[in-house]
């Protein structure tokens, strides 16, 4: 019997969101009994990171009534974790971050089922990522937000009217902190701007010039930075740097005292070491809680369009007072992760010569000089001269067959459009449907044919 | 916003055809955007490209600039360059793979050219990264020194510095350092 009134009282404020009707919901929303039910059975819900964002997005999903979740981290916990990841404690030192978050929030809030990889984001296939109904990040880095986004954004498809088809599209709701400062967004591909459409936001990682390291430093970062980039090369020629090994982390801040001397600058310890070098950012535990909050909110209001979700950009600022701003970022519609790109419907038996003569010729492109690339081939290169030698004897191939024999795909073109006499290089996606592919199961019949 | 019966299809839908699609290696926008600066790559007739690992890793490759004149014609360098996924967010990483005896450029190949550091921009191209290494070797300059004693010869003896450069290239000691041969 205690058992069923946690069980009530836990979902109570819940049921008022998602039991009864209201007016600032989405278009979607069909509240009752059978919507709270489906979420906990059928809403399966990715974390990407278990780390500071990681054990709060895990602890306040599983709280806000998700069931079925899946936390993904390459990870292992270290000491320097354990002020603000709160999930893990001493002991866990060296246990992989994702295992412990998992069974840590499994612990304690009954009836949530997480199940964790500890492994990294590429070691998943595609498929993987495709099973979930909502994936929410909490990472700290450019190339895994990077990674991720165009992993979701390759799911999506367009109908012949250049409008997202609404199965293909797998929203993301992605947080990150800084210190004082935090921003949530919501990322629907093909609606709202993706990561890529605004790369731009990303502040550039500052670098030192390596003649200032050489010959004039300043700063105690100054020091550290000799010692990783410079003197690391000179003494262990070929030895590459590994800033996980603990050994050579010391070797680095050794040196970096013994530099700092040399120059009498003060400043030089072993944790700003590993800070400039592994370019650690300070982390605030209550910056991780807020930013978590509302990514839950974002993702629960989307799933359930219990009401109208975040559009599209949050920014926290605590450094000075305290600001909080909402900003509607549009997306780059020629995006070349998540736009359309121009659709080309092709015969299986066009070359690749013929396919860049046709984009010359096609109104939508006018692209001359036309270079394509699919997935991780080149199929053909203009230039390097080395490169135009390895790709030739492609252009004479069909280009259905150079694809994989796929009935429909992306490809990528780079080449120079000419606009009113204007001569402009151009990068463009594509998206090529062979007409006839899909009937087609003998291909050696069908090339016959 | 999401309709969860199409949830629940697309789940019976997976579990009808568990092994559908063959796994796909994901590109990032970064190589998408090399693709273009490559494929672009409008070269002084001095700079030649190479790409080890064939054709469509363009992520690595090696820009080889035989000086036509100033303190190191006739000699070959060999650069390496390293590209990110997120590039152009961020700089390429280049090392100078051959020894050479430059103000610029340290004995481990480092080479300091603001671009690659802290000038980058991501509307900078692989073409303006070799631009600038070849104006390196047009120019070498004393100001941004990364091997001081080469630094110190060529602002205080300029035809020392040139004679220095001759016997580093065709191959010998200089000090305590080997260089071998480049031309």
């Amino acid at each position: 019997m205690a058992e069923s009134t946690v069980h009530q009282s836990r979902s109570r404020d819940l049921d008022k969101l998602l039991l009864r009707p209201g007016n600032l919901v989405a278009p979607t929303f069909e509240p009752g009994a059978q919507l709270r039910d489906d979420l906990q059975e059928y809403a399966k819900i990715l974390v990407v990171g278990a780390g500071g964002l990681g054990c709060e997005l895990l602890k306040d999903l599983a709280l806000s009534g998700f069931k079925n979740l899946e936390v993904i981290d390459m990870d292992r916990i270290e000491v320097t974790n354990l002020n603000r990841q709160f999930l893990f404690r001493l002991e866990d030192v060296g246990k992989p971050k994702a295992e412990v978050a998992a069974r840590r929030v499994m612990e304690r809030v009954s009836g949530v089922n997480i199940v964790p990889h500890f492994c990294r984001i590429e070691d998943k296939d595609i498929d993987f990522y495709r099973d979930f109904i909502i994936i929410v990040l909490g990472l700290d880095s450019v190339e895994a937000r990077s990674y991720i986004n165009a992993v979701a954004c390759g799911f999506l498809e367009y109908d012949s009217d250049d409008k997202p088809i609404e199965e293909t599209v797998k929203p993301m709701v992605d947080g990150g902190t800084e210190g004082f400062k935090g921003h949530a967004r919501v990322i629907i591909p093909g609606s709202t701007p993706c990561f890529e459409c605004t790369i731009w936001l990303f502040p550039p990682q500052v670098k030192f010039p390596l003649c200032t390291l050489a010959e004039t430093p300043r700063t105690a970062a100054h020091c550290i930075e000799y010692a990783h980039l410079i003197k690391w090369d000179e003494v262990h020629s070929g030895k590459t740097f590994d800033p996980d090994d603990p050994e050579h982390m010391k070797w680095v801040y050794t040196e970096a005292v013994k530099r700092a001397e040399l120059f009498g600058i003060q400043g030089v310890t072993y944790s700003l070491t590993q800070g400039v070098v592994k370019n650690i950012i300070p982390a605030i535990a209550s910056t991780n809680a807020i930013v978590s909050a509302a990514c839950t909110l974002e993702t629960l209001k989307l799933v359930s369009g219990c009401s109208k979700t975040l559009s599209n950009y949050l920014t926290y600022n605590g450094v000075e007072g305290l600001h909080i701003k909402v900003t509607e970022f549009v997306k780059d519609k020629d995006c070349l992760v998540c736009g359309p790109g121009v659709l080309l419907e092709l015969d299986t038996s066009v070359t690749l010569q013929k396919f860049i003569d046709m984009l010359e010729e096609h109104p939508k492109l006018l692209l001359s000089k036309a270079s394509v690339r699919h997935q991780a081939t080149n199929l053909y290169m203009q230039a390097p001269q080395v490169l135009e030698e390895m790709t030739r004897s492609n252009l004479n191939l069909p280009l259905f067959e150079l694809m994989g024999k796929v009935p429909r795909d992306i490809v990528h073109v780079t080449g120079t459009t000419s606009r009113d006499d204007k001569k402009a290089s151009c990068l463009r996606k594509l998206c090529l449907v062979f007409k006839g592919a899909d009937a087609v199961t003998d291909q050696d019949m069908a090339v016959g044919a | 916003m999401i309709k969860l019966f199409k949830v629940k299809e697309r789940q019976r839908e997976l579990a009808e055809n568990a092994n559908g699609k063959l796994p796909i290696k994901k590109q990032s926008a970064g190589e998408l955007r090399l693709h273009k600066d490559i494929s672009e790559l409008n070269l002084h007739k001095t700079c030649t490209l190479a790409f080890p690992n064939g054709k469509d890793d363009l992520m690595n490759f090696e820009v080889t600039i035989r000086p036509d004149e100033g303190y190191y014609l006739g000699g070959t360098f060999v650069f390496s360059f390293q590209i990110s996924s997120i590039y152009p967010h961020e700089a390429p990483k280049v090392k100078c793979k051959t020894k050479v005896y430059h103000p610029n450029i340290d004995l481990e190949g480092n080479v300091c050219l603001n671009i690659l550091r802290e000038d980058w921009k991501p509307v900078l191209n692989i073409n303006a990264v070799i631009y600038g290494l070849f104006h390196l070797l047009m120019e070498p300059n004393h100001e941004d020194p990364l091997n001081q004693d080469a630094a110190a010869v060529l602002r205080d003896n300029p035809q020392l510095f040139e004679s220095n450069v001759r016997r580093a290239m065709i191959g010998g000691y200089m000090g305590q350092t080997f260089f071998p041969r480049c031309i």
